[in-house]
């Protein structure tokens, strides 16, 4: 449609009003208005709030007073701080790492189940990722419950002691990972699932022929083939896995002892429930450059390869 | 040594018979081409022998030992792809090298002879190239460099050919023989192209519906096909078929065509033929470069006959007629200057030395 209407253009006659007409029926002026609704939503919901962050984390607790850096250097100072920078990169690297590989298993299972049955299978092992996290998180904050927990109860039948999911570092962390990963492997499951189907059967074949083993097939033909999927779904998991607040928020609040805590948590407990806004601020901003840096590496390694295959 | 043997081989998919239990053998450094009409077969018997596809029953042995239950990887062979099936996030050097690295072959070795095979199929200098960036002719000898460095007992090609334009195919097809004639290894070779058939193979298998109608080398099959589908498959155009009936007339027998039309049957058929005078379901098969322009000087069982032209299509070297005769059309092959004309009737020449009488109920030429 823009195309047509561009290539309508009328001929020009000198006064303005027709080059006002002229530039409404220039192909970049249409493409523009096409796109401004989409602009002027993330200018809105995305560049404004960032600027924003930005301006509050450069001012004093009272944000009265302009201090510069004054917030970031503080937080340097501070022990918490460098254990939630610790505890977010844990928690990401850890779920994402698992997230893929069982996403990876699950997808090979379902794609070697006969046409059939996979449409139910692939419904069913969704579920987990369609249900709000808010929910499915309550449910397990319950299997999780000191005194109520079903997996204590369980282990009980098995004389297994009694597991304390969310009351000591080690299990919170655990339990932390286990419910993120329960929610997202199913998504790495779909995508790994779609690149599965776009490997030519024949090259498994030809691969089989050249004597790999099922082991060498994956490791020479599915693996270089999904490259690049595998690396896109790995660094977008890892942006929101990083930035995720509700499951830490629902399962352990960031306790025992500020130990589970991340930085959405974190920069939660400091700018609204401690009333820092503005070193809340400063916390939340710490994610950009560390995803930064992670989304430069990726990109460019899928750039890299782009062309080959 | 690698003669590969099919006895009684069956394949069953749910409750269909893709593959209706065949037999062949085939000897060591034989070429063997299978041909047919698509379904008929033959990919799935070739993928059999790979160990792609299960053997539903019977016995497949390459090199004397039965492979039935023995994994593709196992089996020693090389099989070359419809779609080239080259690895696209190797290089060509890779790819031709990948049997070889999963077989721990020491890498110098394994240098020597991928150079080896370049150099057999002209293609050193894309080594450094991947998949994407070569044509498809240069694909293909990849895909044949890749069989060749295995130096395996047993060559498959799964229609290799069919990707390629026909130029170029052409040009492949010699350059697959004069490989093979370098090599020598055994080869099975799948197409559903008869002429591909024909200029490779030292023995064709024509494979119809699951069983395999005929085998023969490339000569016998044309010249004496056993069946009604044999004679219609192989040669371009095809066999002319026409329904008729054997006559007894004056001590000698007379194949007859329509009212107006009948031939002599050559004098020493008529103890074969005789059998069948009279009988219903007859077809005379007669290849197009039988029925030819009239000329000055009678060969021994040619009869001349006068018919009118429907179409004429001028091949350069040859001009094809076609005509109508009881209902049936029929190809000539002419002399381009003999000057046949669509919608005129033209002096037609049939070499009854080259007929086939067929019986059209059990398909089988008498």
């Amino acid at each position: 449609m823009a195309d047509i209407a561009a290539r309508g253009s009328v001929a020009a006659t000198g006064d303005s009003r027709s080059s006002l007409h002229k530039l409404m029926q220039r192909k970049s002026t249409i493409a523009f208005l096409m796109t401004l609704p989409l602009i002027v939503l993330i200018l809105v919901l995305v560049a404004y709030p960032a600027g924003y962050a930005v301006y509050l984390a450069m001012l004093n607790k009272g944000m009265t007073r302009f201090v510069g850096f004054g917030n970031f250097d503080f937080l340097f100072g501070r022990e918490t701080f460098w254990m939630v920078v610790y505890q977010s990169c844990l928690f990401a690297i850890t779920a994402v790492i698992f997230k893929a590989i069982i996403g990876f298993v699950v997808a090979h299972f379902v794609h070697n189940i006969p046409s059939k049955g996979q449409r139910k299978w692939r419904g069913m092992l969704l579920v987990p990722w369609v249900i709000p996290p808010a929910m499915s998180t309550l449910a397990w904050l319950w299997l999780f419950d000191p005194s109520y927990s079903a997996l204590n109860w369980i282990l009980a039948g098995f004389d297994i002691e009694r597991i304390p999911w969310t009351g000591e570092t080690g299990w919170a962390r655990f339990s932390v990972i286990l419910v993120n990963v329960w929610i997202g492997a199913p998504f790495f499951m779909i995508m790994y699932l779609a690149a599965l189907k776009s490997v030519p059967e024949q090259l498994y074949e030809a691969a089989s022929i050249d004597g790999a083993a099922w082991w060498q097939r994956i490791w020479y033909v599915t693996l270089p083939m999904m490259r690049n999927i595998i690396a896109i779904t790995a660094l977008f998991s890892l942006i929101v896995t990083f930035a995720n607040f509700d499951i830490v928020r629902i399962l352990t609040r960031g306790d025992p002892l500020n130990s589970t805590q991340i930085f959405g948590t974190w920069a939660f407990r400091v700018g609204i429930e401690s009333g820092d806004i503005p070193l809340g601020s400063a916390v939340s901003l710490f994610m950009v450059p560390i995803l930064a840096v992670a989304a430069t590496f990726i990109l460019r390694d899928i750039t890299k390869r782009g062309s080959e295959v | 040594m690698a003669q590969v043997t099919l006895r009684k081989v069956v394949k069953m998919y749910d409750e269909v018979q893709a593959v209706r239990g065949i037999d062949l053998d085939i000897t060591d450094k034989e070429f063997i081409v299978l041909v047919g009409p698509s379904g008929c077969g033959k990919s799935t018997t070739l993928r059999m022998i790979a160990g792609l596809e299960e053997i539903s029953g019977g016995d497949i042995a390459i090199g004397g030992d039965v492979v039935n239950d023995v994994p593709p990887k196992d089996r020693d062979i090389a099989m070359v792809f419809q779609n080239y099936a080259l690895y696209p996030h190797m290089n060509v050097y890779e790819n031709m090298s990948f049997g070889l690295k999963l077989k721990r072959t020491p890498k110098d070795e394994i240098d020597r002879r991928v150079k080896q095979a370049a150099q057999i199929l002209d293609i050193t200098e894309l080594l450094d190239r991947k998949p994407k960036q070569l044509s498809g002719g240069q694909r293909q000898r990849v895909a044949m460099g890749r069989a060749i460095v295995r130096d395996p007992k047993v060559f498959l090609f799964d229609e290799p050919l069919s990707n390629l334009d026909a130029k170029l195919r052409v040009q492949m097809r010699t350059e697959i023989k004069k490989v093979h004639q370098k090599v020598r290894t055994t080869t099975v070779y799948v197409t559903h192209d008869q002429v591909e058939a024909m200029t490779l193979a030292d023995r064709v298998v024509v494979m119809n519906a699951g069983l395999i109608e005929q085998v023969g080398s490339p000569n016998d099959l044309y010249h004496s096909p056993t069946t009604k589908f044999v004679a219609g498959f192989i040669g371009s155009p095809a066999m002319n078929f026409m329904p008729c009936h054997l006559e007894q007339a004056a001590g000698a027998l007379r194949v007859r065509l329509s009212d107006t039309l009948s031939f002599p049957v050559p004098a020493d058929r008529t103890v074969r033929y005789a059998p069948q005078v009279g009988k219903a379901n007859l077809i005379l098969g007669l290849r197009p470069e039988h029925i030819t322009e009239t000329r000055p000087h009678v060969e021994p069982n040619q009869h001349d006959f006068q018919n009118p032209i429907d179409v004429v299509e001028p091949m350069g070297m040859e001009t094809l007629v076609y005509f109508t005769v009881a209902g049936s059309e029929m190809c000539g092959r002419v002399n381009p200057n003999a000057g046949a004309t669509a919608e005129k009737p033209m002096k037609l020449r049939a070499d009854l030395s080259n007929m086939h009488l067929i019986d059209d109920g059990t398909g089988k030429v008498l």
